[in-house]
């Protein structure tokens, strides 16, 4: 039974040769590092290495636990990621059917052209053009004060009480319209001969879309949301990172970022995997939790 | 079918809406053109929308005064070369090959596939694995551990499996070589779901600048993206006007800025047009599986 094992293996041999190179990427690049978590109990210090690192349980995680600064910052992540989920998850989707309900042509392609775009700006570009537009001379208070809507420009970035309204709106400008491109899929496997049906039996516009386009995606919507909820924490590193000031870091520093500052400029390399851990864990609860909930209400799930 | 009264509005409501829409996307980024054009002390009063007030092309001259963007470009072209044919390589032969039913040990990788989708090491492990690999400051860290995405063999795979065996048999017979087989007649045939790939990947690789930012500290292996992250966080402003300090005093750091993101934006507004009809049904492919 071996030999044969080893013949098959062998008259395979071009096909394993094929897929190894990728297989041993991935060993090293995800699974090796999920072995160095281990550093998350010790007190590592990268001149030992995580053999000789002194084992120290779970000492790391109390101590974030212990800390305000580390609740400071979980606050803004979930601000910032329920001001998004709540503002922009709806949209998107009021976006896609109304992209949906306007006429082939080239104004239907060129608005989806034109809502795309943003997607694909690094965040580098749109952070820079965001301080620009938002600068007291930029264009959104030059907007302002032309329609006397203000008299004093506002300092949108280096007001901390303004920067959760700046995240989540320039992240719902950069990607609302990239979020409609799944639904507008979902929305074009619809049978056309259910609007037919619904016309004749009378249905207006609005009752087309809420008895037949609605549930026509609601599987699309519901797989969107839950994968939403399990990245509430995963709040947006290059964001932050280029959105920062030294005015608004205290309503701006979101895990991710946290996690950076404190084991790569500062070097705690064992309390910041210990941070990124809670952060993972949440996220599958999280995610689990809503895929169980959605399967309670909805009958669909992704797993 | 005549539109009904309440259709017709609603048509004339979503037109409306779709052109408020369209503009609060465009008009920012026109406005960046704009003050890029402008004179940067005369921008500082405000008020410029859609035009310069003061035209200029001092900006745009400064920052090609300045050496060091052309080496960042010169970077960033590479890397977005190098990672995608690299990708497009790696995850497309191991799709490929676990298209196979028969394949040894194809459970056991799309296993390790999805618990990798889940379950991340994060940023500091990885970051002690890429370093003590020694990819830190090499060329390589932009580009070997982003060749093998589990994410896009799942789309190619799925893509190859759609294919019909006929074509395949046929060259088997002929003696192709598996090899052969993939890179003739295989992936020619996948170019629509390739080119999908590859505008997402260049993408990632035309726009990232964080893994310099955690790996690079050599200068002259700084892409475009770092250049201007420094240039945004001031660190670089300096750098460049002084490049510029002999042609005159219309730029500020501000009108400089929007004129290096523009450079930088250009390539992917020029290319972005063309390959949209393919990443769109590339994404139909991948996304939506009933």
């Amino acid at each position: 039974m071996n030999l044969k094992f080893i013949d098959r293996l062998k008259a395979q041999w071009q096909l394993q040769a094929m897929v190894w190179p990728g297989i041993l990427l991935m060993i090293i690049f995800s699974f090796i590092p999920m072995f160095g978590l281990i550093i998350a109990f010790q007190d590592y210090s990268p001149l030992d290495g995580f053999r000789n690192s002194e084992f120290v349980g779970l000492d790391n995680f109390k101590a974030f636990l212990g800390d305000s600064d580390f609740y400071n910052v979980l606050t803004n992540t979930i601000g910032i990621s329920l001001l998004k989920l709540l503002i922009g998850f709806p949209l998107e989707i009021v976006l896609a059917i109304l992209i949906n309900e306007l006429r082939t042509g080239p104004f239907k392609k060129f608005s989806q052209t034109v809502s795309y775009l943003p997607h694909f700006l690094s965040w580098v570009i749109l952070g820079g053009m965001f301080i620009t537009w938002l600068s007291s001379s930029g264009l959104v208070n030059s907007l302002l004060m032309a329609l006397h809507l203000t008299n004093d420009p506002i300092p949108f970035l280096t007001n901390p009480n303004g920067y959760w309204w700046v995240a989540t709106l320039s992240d719902i400008w950069k990607e609302v319209g990239w979020g409609t491109i799944l639904y507008l899929a979902a929305m074009a496997g619809i049978d056309p001969s259910l609007y037919e049906a619904a016309r004749v039996d009378g249905a207006k516009k609005l009752k087309q879309i809420r008895y037949i386009t609605l549930p026509g995606i609601s599987h699309i919507i519901v797989l969107m949301f839950v994968l939403r909820v399990g990245s509430v924490l995963g709040s947006n590193l290059e964001q932050a990172l280029v959105l920062q000031n030294g005015s608004n870091i205290h309503r701006s520093e979101v895990i991710d970022l946290y996690v950076y500052h404190l084991g790569l400029t500062q070097g705690d390399f064992s309390f910041a995997t210990a941070v990124g851990i809670f952060s993972s864990v949440v996220s599958v609860i999280l995610l689990l939790g809503a895929n169980f909930l959605t399967k309670r209400v909805n009958d669909s799930s992704i797993f | 079918m005549p539109l009904e009264r309440g259709e017709r509005w609603f048509q004339i409501f979503n037109v409306i809406f779709m052109c408020i829409f369209v503009a609060v996307i465009i008009f920012p980024l026109i406005n960046v053109i704009a003050l890029s054009l402008n004179d940067g002390y005369d921008a500082m009063k405000g008020g410029i929308y859609l035009y310069p007030r003061k035209f200029t092309l001092v900006n745009y001259e400064t920052i090609l005064r300045d050496h060091t963007i052309y080496r960042a470009l010169g970077v960033t072209v590479m890397k977005t070369l190098v990672g995608v044919a690299g990708h497009l390589v790696i995850t497309g032969m191991a799709a490929y090959a676990m298209s196979k039913s028969n394949l040894i040990g194809r459970k056991l990788f799309i296993r390790l596939g999805i618990i990798s989708m889940f379950f991340y090491g994060g940023l500091i492990p990885t970051f002690l694995v890429i370093k003590s690999l020694g990819l830190a400051n090499h060329f390589l860290v932009y580009v070997i551990p982003v060749l093998y995405s589990f994410y896009d063999m799942i789309i190619l795979m799925n893509f190859f499996r759609g294919l019909p065996d006929s074509i395949e048999e046929s060259a088997k017979i002929d003696g192709a070589s598996v090899f052969q087989i993939f890179f003739k007649i295989v992936m020619p045939l996948s170019l629509p779901v390739f080119a999908t790939i590859a505008l997402f990947h260049g993408v990632y690789q035309w726009n990232d600048f964080f893994v310099a930012k955690l790996y690079v500290t050599d200068k002259s292996l700084y892409p475009i993206q770092y250049y201007l992250y420094q240039l945004l966080t001031s660190t670089g402003a300096a750098n460049a006007s002084k490049a510029g300090v002999y042609i005159s005093k219309a730029f500020t750091t501000q009108s400089l800025q929007q004129a290096t993101m523009i450079i930088t934006t250009l390539p992917i507004m020029l290319v972005y047009p063309f390959l949209q009809k393919y990443f769109i049904s590339g994404m139909l492919v991948g996304g939506v599986k009933e």
